[in-house]
């Protein structure tokens, strides 16, 4: 049973229908005591961060989400509930979740060209093995839809980048929880073997692999 | 870098796919809930559903249908037709539709747009418009009108101009569609696509025309769109998506093709 968190931040359906055409049970929740139970969470969103920050603080579902996050229970964050789990984002100079060392910031792209947001199918390019990236190939693309991106303080918690004028991180990992700037649900076969992944993952990260990374 | 979109776009009348020759002569061809899901496992990178008789016959668009479409796929999806107010937008965000395409009630009143985009966000808010070529005037300076109500009312309003409006409105993308070249499977109207791709900041679709691979490719070098609806070439069965994006991807073209 896959908790989905609702806290007023779009894309609850989605995510909801995506978990039906796998085959797994959802359940969504916009209280505290939704998540107190919750065997494993996806927390989705598209918007912005100050109102995404504001009802999280506001319904306790930020303590809560805090909790499971600490007592190791598997999370997924997409795009804006990824963008949250950082220390702060620069829409609107908002606070965050801090579960991750980092910042979320907007695009500064020199090429005039590229267009804002950051709108498509894009290459996510594996840069650290992750139970919840396994079998993505080096094409292999997934939908975006931002202005703003991921900027992890520490490069240990980069586990993919993209190309938009220039490398950036498009997902995050920290023990227990995964966050992707991309959109799982809305990213075909590909983003729905992701969340297949996720639905088998133990929250676990198998040790540090030797393999050259990138950065 | 960003791959170029293929849209695919399933014109909607009376809950019966269609296919518009110059807007007029609709031709029934399917059941849409199947064909989307049919696009869908064939690659194509969106989906539009647009119902063609809802801004005249001032009806809602059946948001079960919607329903029914987002439940079989699981790539972005646009829907449009007939939407006059933030409540319209809400309803089918709700119902599934990833983003809304305003047209006509945003000619009527611009405001329309910000408030739908202060709704649903700029990402979500697509601006389509329908175009004819005209003699240049005073006001008309790029030599492209704005015309309305499916094709059927000009308004006075230049192309390029409303365009960038829109931009400043909040519209997240801009849907291009010339009335001149829809349906005639004779290529994209490329100097208009290509006129508004280089003077807005937000990504632009171009539509109407496609009859073959090539015109596709050149909506995206020539055109300079970000993306290129698609309809007739696909729905008779003159090619697939997973063939045109063979050959874009053979000529060069950055195209999704691992799906």
């Amino acid at each position: 049973m896959i908790t989905i968190v609702d806290y007023g931040a779009g894309n609850i359906g989605s995510v909801q229908r995506a978990c039906m055409e796998i085959g797994v049970k959802s359940v969504v929740v916009n209280t505290p005591a939704g998540i107190q139970n919750a065997e494993k969470i996806i927390f989705p969103g598209i918007g912005a961060a100050p109102p995404a920050m504001d009802t999280l603080k506001r319904t306790g579902l930020a303590a809560a989400l805090k909790q499971s996050f600490e007592s190791g229970i598997p999370i997924l964050g997409i795009c804006i509930g990824a963008q949250v789990v950082l220390d702060s984002s620069e829409e609107g100079k908002t606070p965050c979740l801090s579960f991750i060392p980092g910042t979320t910031v907007r695009f500064k792209l020199r090429d005039k060209s590229l267009k804002i947001p950051h709108i498509g199918w894009n290459v996510v390019k594996v840069v650290q093995s992750h139970p919840l990236l396994e079998g993505i190939g080096k094409e292999d693309e997934f939908y975006f839809v931002h202005s703003y991106y991921l900027k992890p303080a520490d490069s240990e918690n980069i586990y993919a980048v993209t190309d938009y004028g220039g490398e950036f991180c498009s997902a995050i990992g920290q023990k227990n929880l995964f966050a992707v700037q991309f959109h799982p649900e809305k990213s075909g076969r590909l983003g729905l073997q992701m969340l297949n992944r996720f639905v088998g993952w133990d929250g676990r990260v198998p040790s540090k692999s030797t393999e050259s990374r990138s950065r | 870098m960003l791959s170029k979109r293929l849209i695919v776009c399933l014109d909607v009348r009376d809950g019966k796919l269609a296919k518009s020759i110059k807007f007029v002569n609709t031709k029934d061809i399917g059941d849409p809930v199947q064909k989307a899901r049919q696009y869908y496992e064939d690659g194509v990178d969106e989906l539009v559903f647009y119902d063609i008789t809802a801004s005249q016959n001032n009806r809602d668009i059946m948001l079960g249908f919607v329903k029914a479409v987002a439940s079989q796929i699981f790539i972005p999806f646009s829907v449009g037709g007939g939407i006059r107010s933030v409540e319209d937008a809400t309803k089918l965000r709700l119902a599934g539709a990833d983003k809304i395409n305003i047209n006509t009630a945003a000619v009527k009143r611009k405001e329309l747009i910000s408030e739908i985009a202060g709704a649903i966000g700029s990402q979500s808010t697509i601006l389509s418009m329908d175009v004819r070529r005209t003699q240049k005037t005073a006001e008309i300076t790029s030599g492209y009108e704005i015309v309305i109500n499916d094709g059927t009312a000009p308004t006075g309003i230049d192309a390029l101009k409303w365009a960038k409006l829109g931009e400043e409105l909040g519209a997240g993308e801009l849907v291009i569609n010339s009335i001149d070249a829809d349906g005639t499977k004779e290529g994209y109207e490329l100097i208009l696509t290509r006129m508004i791709a280089d003077n807005v900041g937000i990504p632009v679709i171009a539509s109407g025309g496609a009859g073959k691979p090539e015109h596709v490719y050149e909506a995206f070098t020539v055109g300079h769109a970000d993306g290129a609806l698609v309809a007739s070439i696909v729905h008779y069965g003159d090619f697939t998506c997973r063939q045109l994006k063979e050959y874009l991807h053979n000529r060069g073209i950055k195209v999704r093709t691992g799906f």
